[in-house]
């Protein structure tokens, strides 16, 4: 059964509509990867499956169970995590208390079991060191390494990704890559949107592309890739980039 | 793995409290060693320093920017009235019950008022202070729109002797304060806590973490109001009189009051404790310049905004996040130098 699953979900700001008519699922244990232009409606479907925004129409299910109309905290106590693209850090709590707060009220453990797998993630996600810097001082890089680790430290079901490889240098990026192979090896599911599509490769299963808030293909990764429809759209990204 | 802790104390925090421990002893003496005159400022400094923390629990933690707690002032000063008037209880037992009717009252205000955001929500909540207002001033029993004093009777049952009553009455006022203030601390130590800092720094992603928003917030709003209404029954029992104007007062119980939380800094447990003496040591200098004062105390609060922001305590906190209360939890045995 899907643990993850989107049919017929629609939504529209006034005229324009960012999400139109979008049906995918999601496995078990699988990592599926979204690409599709800037502006195509990829983060607000984020948005509508962890029930920030509300959807027109369509429903979401978690492992069968009809979430669509539950607010957002509970989806993540029910296991669904997210990073954000643009950081949201709480900036004046330290990088430890951040990935606490996940751990405390997304995964609800215990002090000294949260205190244990906060101090194991952020060893994982090579913050450990700067455990006691307040977040609102990181660069954008922290930030975006601390939006993975506070998401891990709500021991989430299914994972949502959204751009956290960009502007990563080859050796931090192929430790991302590692980190979340290590991640998927426990079970964990993964929606991952990416523009850095050669660190997408290396960890999804299937691959589904986004334009206009429709879903326009899916399936193997190499051959969405190699798809005529998806190069034209993949390297009008590279130009605009 | 290297052999790591986490711990909640720094030598910062373990001094302060100690510190803050030797102070309260010396303040709990106050009867011994101040004069009457004094005794009462003091009184005053311990209930404005509950209040602005009940202030910034409410706005600087669960961003619920009330310009209405005077509606709780003065509730609570109108039930203590008319518990020890009508019902006949003693002062002592009369502000607890005045809290906890407080409270009860408060959570039907919220779940009315939280269908506001921002400005709607500060001005819905200066709206309630006003029905309050004006519905004890309907209430012919409690002196109406002129207000009333408390009897003899009742505050003799305090205690016989004048001497006696200033020190019972400023002892509640350091009683509620510390009250008051380790109700915050307490609240901010524990796992809710967390939750509630969290908003205070980001709400989206606080819900996106698994944090229930409204519901933290109400019972913060309910807690806050329970104890404001604490506070304004022990201040109407230190003036043995009662208006509806001066009980529900938005200059006297709230402008003053965000004042104190904008100069200390926001959003920390420390800011308002320090903001409440810079206000009293303005107050005590200046006052007799009379529309001096008053400009003073505006140019202070315009330079605070340009130049600390985040107020005094937020210069002093800086990006090290020092802090006198042992709230945050750090990380021990990193090999990097500073922990």
């Amino acid at each position: 059964m899907a643990i993850l699953e989107l049919s017929g979900v629609r939504k529209a700001f006034g005229a324009i509509t960012v999400a139109d008519d979008q049906s995918w699922s999601l496995e078990e244990g699988e990592a599926l990867g979204v690409i599709g232009p800037n502006g195509a409606g990829k983060t607000t479907m984020f948005n509508l499956v962890t029930g920030t925004l509300p959807v027109d129409g369509g429903t979401i299910r978690l492992s069968g169970e009809d979430i669509t109309q539950w607010p957002a905290a509970r989806r993540c106590r029910a296991g669904l995590a997210r990073s954000f693209q643009v950081p949201q850090p709480f900036g004046g709590m330290t990088i430890f208390e951040n990935a606490f707060v996940a751990a405390t009220q997304g995964a609800g453990l215990g002090v000294d079991e949260a205190e244990a797998l906060c101090l194991d993630v952020l060893d994982r996600t090579g913050l450990l060191r700067k455990a006691n810097t307040m977040a609102g001082g990181l660069t954008l890089l922290e930030r975006k390494r601390l939006e993975l680790a506070r998401a891990m430290c709500a021991r989430p079901r299914v994972l949502l990704l959204d751009e956290i490889a960009g502007g990563l240098t080859e050796h931090e990026c192929k430790s991302l890559i590692e980190t979340i192979n290590r991640l998927r090896a426990t079970g964990i599911s993964i929606v991952w949107i990416e523009h850095v599509v050669h660190a997408l490769l290396a960890v999804v299963d299937r691959l589904i592309v986004i334009d206009f808030g429709r879903k326009i293909a899916e399936g193997e990764p190499r051959a969405i890739m190699d798809s005529r429809e998806v190069r034209e759209i993949y390297l009008g990204i590279e130009a605009d980039a | 793995m290297r052999d790591l802790s986490v711990s909640r104390s720094t030598p910062a925090s373990t001094l302060a409290m100690a510190a803050l421990g030797a102070a309260l002893l010396v303040m709990f003496a106050a009867p011994w060693w101040a004069g009457r005159a004094e005794l009462r400022l003091f009184g005053e400094i311990f209930l404005y320093m509950s209040l602005a923390t009940l202030w910034n629990f409410l706005a600087g933690y669960a961003g619920l920017v009330s310009v209405g707690q005077q509606a709780y002032v003065g509730l609570g000063g109108y039930m203590f009235f008319a518990a020890t008037m009508f019902w006949g209880l003693n002062p002592l037992l009369a502000l607890p019950v005045a809290a906890l009717i407080g409270a009860a009252i408060s959570a039907p205000v919220a779940a009315l008022i939280f269908r506001l955001r921002g400005a709607y929500f500060a001005i819905g909540t200066w709206v309630v202070a006003e029905v309050f207002l004006l519905t004890f001033a309907q209430v012919t029993s409690l002196g109406g729109g002129s207000g009333t004093s408390l009897p003899v009777g009742v505050v003799k049952g305090l205690s016989e002797s004048r001497d006696g009553r200033e020190a019972l009455i400023y002892w509640l006022a350091l009683g509620i304060a510390v009250l008051v203030v380790g109700a915050v601390f307490a609240f901010l130590r524990s796992r809710r806590g967390v939750a509630l800092t969290a908003i205070r720094d980001n709400e989206l992603a606080a819900k996106s973490l698994g944090i229930d928003i409204w519901w933290t917030k109400f019972t913060v709003y309910v807690v806050t109001a329970g104890l404001t209404t604490l506070v304004g029954g022990l201040i109407f029992l230190q003036k043995l009189r009662i208006s509806p104007d001066a009980a529900f007062s938005v200059n006297d119980w709230t402008a003053v009051v965000i004042f104190i939380v904008v100069i200390g800094g926001i959003g920390t447990l420390e800011g308002p404790i320090l903001g409440t003496l810079v206000y009293f040591a303005l107050r005590e200098t200046l006052a007799d310049y009379g529309t001096i004062y008053l400009i003073a105390l505006g140019v202070v609060a315009i330079a605070v905004m340009l130049f600390a922001p985040k107020g005094l305590w937020g210069l002093i906190r800086g990006h090290r996040g020092t802090e006198l209360f042992p709230l945050s939890r750090r990380v021990r045995g990193l090999t990097e130098k500073g922990q």
